[in-house]
Formats: C-alpha cells, sequence, structure tokens
C-alpha cells in the first residue's frame, strides 16, 4: 500500500471512530500535544489507559461475582476512576456506559450493573480493536504526518 | 502596569513557572504533565495529597524545607482521590502560616457539583477546573501567572473567606474557567454585568482600574 493510500485510510479510520461515536473531542485534544518530540503521545496515553482499565475491569468482574451481595459503593468508586479515564481519552461510548453502570449502582440494581458491565466490556473492546488497527497503520505512516506544528 | 509586590511578581514571563499536579489516575497525571509541559512549565507530578505534603515538606517530617529551592509556583489538584480528597489538601496548604498558603491552588474535577465548587473557592481554591482539562485550561492559566493579567489590588467576591489569600490570583481569574458551565453574574460585582464574559475583556477591564 502506497504512502497516499495508507494516509488516505488512516483518516478514514479516524473519521469512522468519530462518526461511530466512539471517540470525542478530547481525543483530539490528545493528537494536538502530539509535536517532533512526542510524536506518539496520544498512543502512549491510551496504551496507559487500556493497562488501567484492564486493572479495573477486573476488579469490577471480581465485585460482581460476590457472594454475599454487591459492594455497590465500591463498584460505584471503581466505575468512577474508568470513567475518569475513557473521559480523558475521549473514549465517548465507553463513558456513556460508564454513567449507566453507576447509576445501576446507585439505583442498586444488581441486574442492571450485570447488564451493563456486558455491554462496557463490548464497547470498550471494540474500540481497543479499532484504536489498534488505527495506530498500526498510523505509525507506518510516520510521525512526520501526524504531528502538530512543532511548539 | 506592574504588579506590587507578592508571589506572583517574581513569575516574569522569562522566568519558568513551576507546577506541583495531583492526581491518583496514571493517566490524567500523564496529560496534566504533557499539558503543563507544552505551556512552558516545569511540572512536578505526584499521585496523592499525601506525597504532595511530603514533597513541599508539609507532612511534618521536614518542616525545614527551603521553600526557595522548591520554588512551586502553582499547584493544580485533582478532587476525588483516595485516602485525601484534593479539597483537604487544599484545606492544609491554605491553613499554613507560611509562604506555602499563597501558593495558587486550582481543582480539578470530572463533577460538576456546585457545592463542591463552592466550598473549594471559599476554602481558597484559585480555580476550579472541569476534566477533561484541555490545553486552552492550562494555557489560560499559565498565561494569567505569567502576568497577563496579574492585578495586584485586593478585591473579595462574595465567596471568599479570609483577606489572607493571594488577592490578585484569586477573584476575577478564579470565576473564569468554572464559569464555563455555570453563570453567576453576581459573582462579578464590579465588572461587566453580562453572563458569561471573555476572559479578555474581564482582565482588561481590570486593568483599566488598577
Amino acid at each position: 500500500m502506497d504512502r497516499n493510500q495508507s494516509r488516505r485510510q488512516v483518516a478514514a479510520m479516524k473519521q469512522a471512530l468519530f462518526d461511530q461515536g466512539l471517540l470525542d473531542e478530547q481525543y483530539i485534544q490528545l493528537e494536538e500535544l502530539q509535536d517532533a518530540a512526542n510524536p506518539n503521545f496520544a498512543e502512549e496515553i491510551v496504551t496507559l489507559y487500556y493497562r488501567d482499565s484492564s486493572r479495573l475491569i477486573a476488579n469490577i468482574d471480581q465485585a460482581l461475582k460476590e457472594r454475599n451481595g454487591l459492594d455497590f459503593n465500591k463498584m460505584d468508586n471503581i466505575m468512577h476512576q474508568f470513567k475518569g479515564s475513557s473521559s480523558s481519552i475521549g473514549a465517548k461510548k465507553v463513558k456513556a456506559e460508564c454513567t449507566v453502570f453507576r447509576e445501576c449502582c446507585r439505583a442498586r440494581n444488581a441486574e442492571g450493573c450485570m447488564r451493563s458491565f456486558q455491554q462496557l466490556k463490548k464497547e470498550y473492546a471494540a474500540l481497543r480493536k479499532k484504536l489498534e488497527s488505527y495506530f498500526q497503520l498510523a505509525r507506518q505512516i510516520g510521525p512526520s504526518e501526524r504531528a502538530c506544528c512543532p511548539k | 502596569m506592574n504588579v506590587t509586590g507578592n508571589v506572583l511578581t517574581e513569575v516574569g514571563a522569562a522566568r519558568e513557572l513551576h507546577v506541583l499536579a495531583i492526581d491518583d489516575s496514571h493517566v490524567d497525571r500523564k496529560v496534566i504533565e504533557r499539558l503543563l509541559k507544552i505551556s512552558s512549565c516545569k511540572v512536578t507530578v505526584v499521585e496523592s495529597g499525601t506525597r504532595a505534603l511530603q514533597y513541599l515538606g508539609l507532612d511534618g517530617e521536614n518542616s525545614s524545607i527551603d521553600f526557595d529551592s522548591l520554588k512551586v509556583n502553582l499547584i493544580m489538584t485533582d478532587y476525588s482521590m483516595p485516602e485525601m480528597i484534593g479539597y483537604e489538601l487544599l484545606k492544609k496548604i491554605k491553613q499554613e502560616s507560611s509562604v506555602f498558603r499563597e501558593i495558587p491552588v486550582v481543582v480539578m474535577s470530572s463533577e460538576n457539583i456546585l457545592t463542591r465548587i463552592d466550598s473549594c473557592l471559599e476554602e481558597g481554591a484559585e480555580d476550579f477546573l472541569l476534566k477533561p482539562v484541555k490545553l486552552s485550561d492550562v494555557k489560560r492559566l499559565t498565561d494569567f501567572m505569567r502576568g497577563e493579567g496579574k492585578i495586584a489590588e485586593k478585591q473579595s467576591p462574595k465567596r471568599r473567606q479570609s483577606d489572607n489569600c493571594t488577592p490578585s490570583l484569586s477573584t476575577m481569574f478564579s470565576l473564569t474557567s468554572y464559569h464555563r458551565n455555570i453563570t453567576s453574574p453576581e459573582l462579578l460585582p464590579s465588572l461587566s454585568p453580562s453572563a458569561s464574559p471573555s476572559k479578555k475583556s474581564r482582565v482588561s477591564k481590570k486593568i483599566e482600574l488598577c
């Protein structure tokens, strides 16, 4: 695939992520923080996000398996963190699902929590997959194509 | 237009702003660090209020810390943190009877809760930023700290309790960003009555009053 084609494809992938509501303007903010010295900042942050999220998701998974009654406060707290970092990278759909989950926590709705969490994991997985493809292709193009005006 | 002597006079355009940022989220720490570096600040980022107090030498362990060697010009703290929330950290700093209470403290939160904002401002926070924090938020803060809007005169907005808090940064600047979502004209008694004046117009208006 030649460079121009790759460039177009990257642009299309990015546009799709926004059109499908997976990302919001906060993600653009991250890319705007890139420059020649930090060409992969957005990807670095997203990678960090994956790491944090995996831990938080595992914690909620664990919490939802509690046999002696669900600790809604604890889950709400965990989800608050997850929502926060999702918001920081512009993960729009994931963030919205976090809100739904938190509402279920506040309503002490165990069924709702479980359903919402399943949905959340789906959204998260979908986002992650698409972002991974995006970054992979973007890396091929090279930093000069993606960086903003140097600061 | 020059500022009369206070902590802010030393922060000229040429001098580096040293910002201490506190956030328990690793992602947010990285982002705020980058935002500040892009805004030409020296940045120290820590993960908790306890660590921040340690860094500043306010944890009781090392009371003979030399503030000059630290030279923290601005503190930006997340609100919701385990063990010590941003509000508690703010209180501890403002309760210091030393130069530390002069350091402007900005609180960041993902939750737009009026009572929370109110109590932070009353406790002496200079500003309250809604997360996710943007480059424009940080630039506005740092531009202001560097002198584009420095005003030395004391002014007590309705909510400010203590007169001893850093006067210049506090008042009208502190209301800028939290006005993004909540417009309360009564908090700007001496300025333009319009609901959401731009920061620029507020600053220039204030300059005229000097």
